[in-house]
């Protein structure tokens, strides 16, 4: 019985802890008080409980069930709490993987960490690209981060023109202008610099004319100056680059005064079901890019976002991609037959994987391949209350965009 | 451009003046800085939604109770974490900075970090000059111009008035004179923070809830009171229309510039405390120099 006793001992303290409970811990890291940590733990939930519950990820002959850690990085407010976030879970949860993140400034901090450590970190909510330039420079310490979304931010600047031009064709045939005119409405930020630059260019080689930068905060409580301006200038698109509260007033004030121009661009308080309630019912034509909708970016997504309104009684934001983290994690582990990090690389290097939102494989910067089919985005537009997704056309489900007027 | 400047100038200047003359006031009769003035401001805004989209009250009791309950919570704070502080400048300073960060904290934790919209008081917009003005902002200027004339309406008119003007002009002759300074002192505050209450009542329908909303008013009034004269009534009114026309002309002056409205009004701040540091209307209260 003794001896039973310390051979047992002697086990737990040379097998990790996690192989000796027989789980799988992930930390889940995100803002936890705000709509973003909300969808990161939302959506590893979901996936923990559909992989428990048919009985877990098989791993040497034995199922393992997975474990989350919800894990508060207050990146919001402080960088440094998220660093600190991710080593809490390393020393003190001892968690095998790590998955989440949203502003990029706090997960380049959490990269490093992650990468000091050698655990595999699947980013789900940070769009610079230096997180994946960091991989190619690098490769030996970095190669343990995946992004699994957002695409990177010059892929997001790709499919963001692109919409754009499908818009600017609307008022084309509609308003049988040659020309449209944009105004760009970019809220003052790093993030936003690269692509307002990249539209003053590009634009006129698209035909169009670009009748002004205005450059309000992220945290403006009003925009009437800026919009009376964007009046006066006659601009028929509003290219909104909002990340901030001021992508609900922009949506409100522009109902508010039935400005004639549509707003198209990224306003990610406009992907959020809360979006018409805080506009109070004002922002009907606002539209932007957005990742989840009922219609078949892959032949997942229309099953799991109705799931996932069920469960939640909201909608997905893109940060609940963690998800699909999750459950390609389990393919991985599954693969590899390990869960150790090192194992898990070159097989997610090599890996398709069929989620809910794209269609994953990883380029060398272990970024989503980028394109229709892999890893493109949606576009979705407000009417009438409803969130409704425009673009692509090739993908099935998708509604008219419809212009003040309509 | 001339038109839109003064709309919003004037809508900026009335909110920002329900702010800081309260501020002031605090100051003027019990020294007291209180950094947890817009955090009252909030508060008043978070109240508000509650009873309006969660209770489904009325906007008239919503807004009422809205006031009343933040103004009592306030006398509740002031007896409890500043009175018995009050000899001691700094640490009061400190303790309101502490219960500012502990409202927003239990905003954060109770709603969360979400961005909450209100509806309109009234829907719609006009048009002056060829500006667009929405309702709302009508009622917002409205409120404000009502109650800057009852504030001072009850300063001069009032025996209270009186009475918070004569202990702001000197504490000690005042109450050698048998005024209840304490009692002068809670009512200054309760009637402060009324003003902010109100401020943030009429200004959540055309802004955003937020638990951060607190702090970008905070700087500006911090501004608006150092460019008025800290304490003075009549120095506060002023400086909230200087500094709400020149973030309004930035703005459409500068229309890339727009997120500098903020800084531009620090730069007056510093401008002014360079210049004439006791501010435009001397350094207690306007009658100090009579």
């Amino acid at each position: 019985m003794f001896r039973s006793f310390l051979v047992a001992a002697a086990l737990a303290a040379v097998v990790p802890s996690a192989m000796a409970q027989g789980t799988i811990k992930i930390a889940i890291l995100g803002p936890m008080a705000f709509v973003q940590g909300e969808n990161h733990w939302a959506g590893a939930t979901m996936a923990m409980e559909t992989i428990n519950k048919a009985g877990g990820i098989s791993v040497g002959g034995k199922k393992m069930m997975v474990e989350l850690i919800r894990a508060d990085s207050n990146e919001m407010t402080s960088v440094p709490d998220a660093a600190s976030a991710v080593e809490r879970v390393i020393t003190r949860d001892k968690v095998d993987f790590l998955i989440g993140g949203f502003r990029s400034e706090a997960v380049l901090a959490m990269q490093e960490v992650a990468m000091d450590n050698k655990k595999l970190f699947l980013g789900a909510g940070a769009a610079h690209d230096e997180l994946g330039m960091r991989v190619e420079r690098d490769y030996n310490r970095y190669k343990y981060w995946f992004r699994i979304t957002p695409t990177k931010n010059t892929d997001l600047g790709r499919t963001v023109f692109a919409v754009l031009n499908s818009v600017a064709g609307e008022i084309r045939t509609r308003l049988k202008k040659e020309t449209p005119k944009v105004a760009i409405l970019a809220e003052k930020a790093a993030w936003t610099e690269g692509l307002t630059a990249a539209a003053q260019k590009n634009l006129p080689a698209m035909k169009m004319e670009v009748v002004g930068v205005w450059n309000p905060s992220a945290v403006a409580t009003d925009v009437t100056a800026e919009l009376s301006a964007i009046e006066r200038a006659g601009a028929d698109i509003v290219f909104t680059i909002l990340s901030g509260p001021v992508g609900i007033v922009t949506g409100r004030q522009m109902g508010e005064r039935n400005m004639k121009a549509v707003a198209f661009g990224i306003n990610v308080e406009a992907q959020k079901d809360e979006f018409w309630g805080a506009t109070a019912g004002k922002a009907n034509f606002v539209s932007t890019l957005d990742t989840y909708s009922e219609v078949e970016i892959t032949p997942k997504t229309v099953a799991w976002v109705r799931a996932f309104k069920e469960r939640f009684k909201k909608s997905p934001t893109y940060n609940a991609a963690t998800y699909d983290a999750v459950m390609i994690l389990k393919e991985a582990i599954e693969t590899a037959n390990s869960i150790n990090s090192d194992d898990l690389v070159p097989v997610l290097e090599k890996i398709s994987f069929v989620g809910n939102a794209a269609v994953l494989e990883f380029d060398k910067r272990h970024d989503p391949v980028y394109g229709l089919g892999k890893s493109l985005g949606i576009a979705v537009q407000w009417q009438d209350g409803k969130k409704v997704a425009f673009w692509p056309p090739q993908v099935k489900g998708m509604q008219p965009f419809r212009m003040p007027g309509d | 451009m001339l038109q839109d400047i003064i709309i919003t100038g004037l809508i900026s200047g009335g909110v920002y003046a329900l702010l800081a003359i309260g501020f002031s006031l605090i100051f003027g009769v019990a020294r007291i800085v209180n950094i947890a003035h817009t955090a009252f401001y909030m508060l008043a805004s978070y109240g508000f939604y509650t009873l309006l989209v969660k209770v489904g009250l009325n906007f008239v009791f919503a807004g009422v109770l809205a006031v009343a309950g933040v103004t009592a919570l306030s006398l509740l704070c002031y007896k409890l974490i500043i009175e018995p502080l009050r000899e001691h400048e700094s640490a009061v300073l400190i303790a309101t900075i502490a219960l500012a960060l502990v409202i927003q904290e239990l905003m954060l934790f109770g709603f969360g970090g979400h961005f909450l919209g209100i509806p309109s008081t009234l829907d719609g917009a006009f048009s002056v000059g060829g500006v667009s003005v929405a309702y709302q902002r009508v009622v917002i200027m409205g409120v404000a111009a009502a109650m800057l004339i009852a504030t001072w309406t009850m300063l001069y008119r009032t025996r209270l008035g009186l009475a918070i003007r004569a202990t702001a002009n000197d504490l000690e002759v005042a109450s050698l004179m048998g005024m209840n300074v304490h009692r002068i002192a809670l009512a200054t505050v309760a009637f402060s923070v009324l003003l902010a209450a109100i401020a943030g009542v009429v200004v959540a329908p055309v802004y955003v809830v937020d638990p951060f909303m607190w702090l970008g008013p905070l700087v500006t009034m911090l501004a608006i009171v150092v460019l008025g004269g800290l304490g003075s009534v009549k120095g506060s009114l002023i400086g909230a229309f200087i500094i709400g026309f020149v973030e309004a002309i930035t703005v459409f002056a500068l229309p890339a510039g727009a997120f500098l409205k903020g800084a531009v009004a620090l730069s007056i701040m510093v401008l002014v405390l360079f210049v004439r540091p006791e501010g435009l209307y001397g350094v207690a209260f306007e009658e100090e120099e009579r």
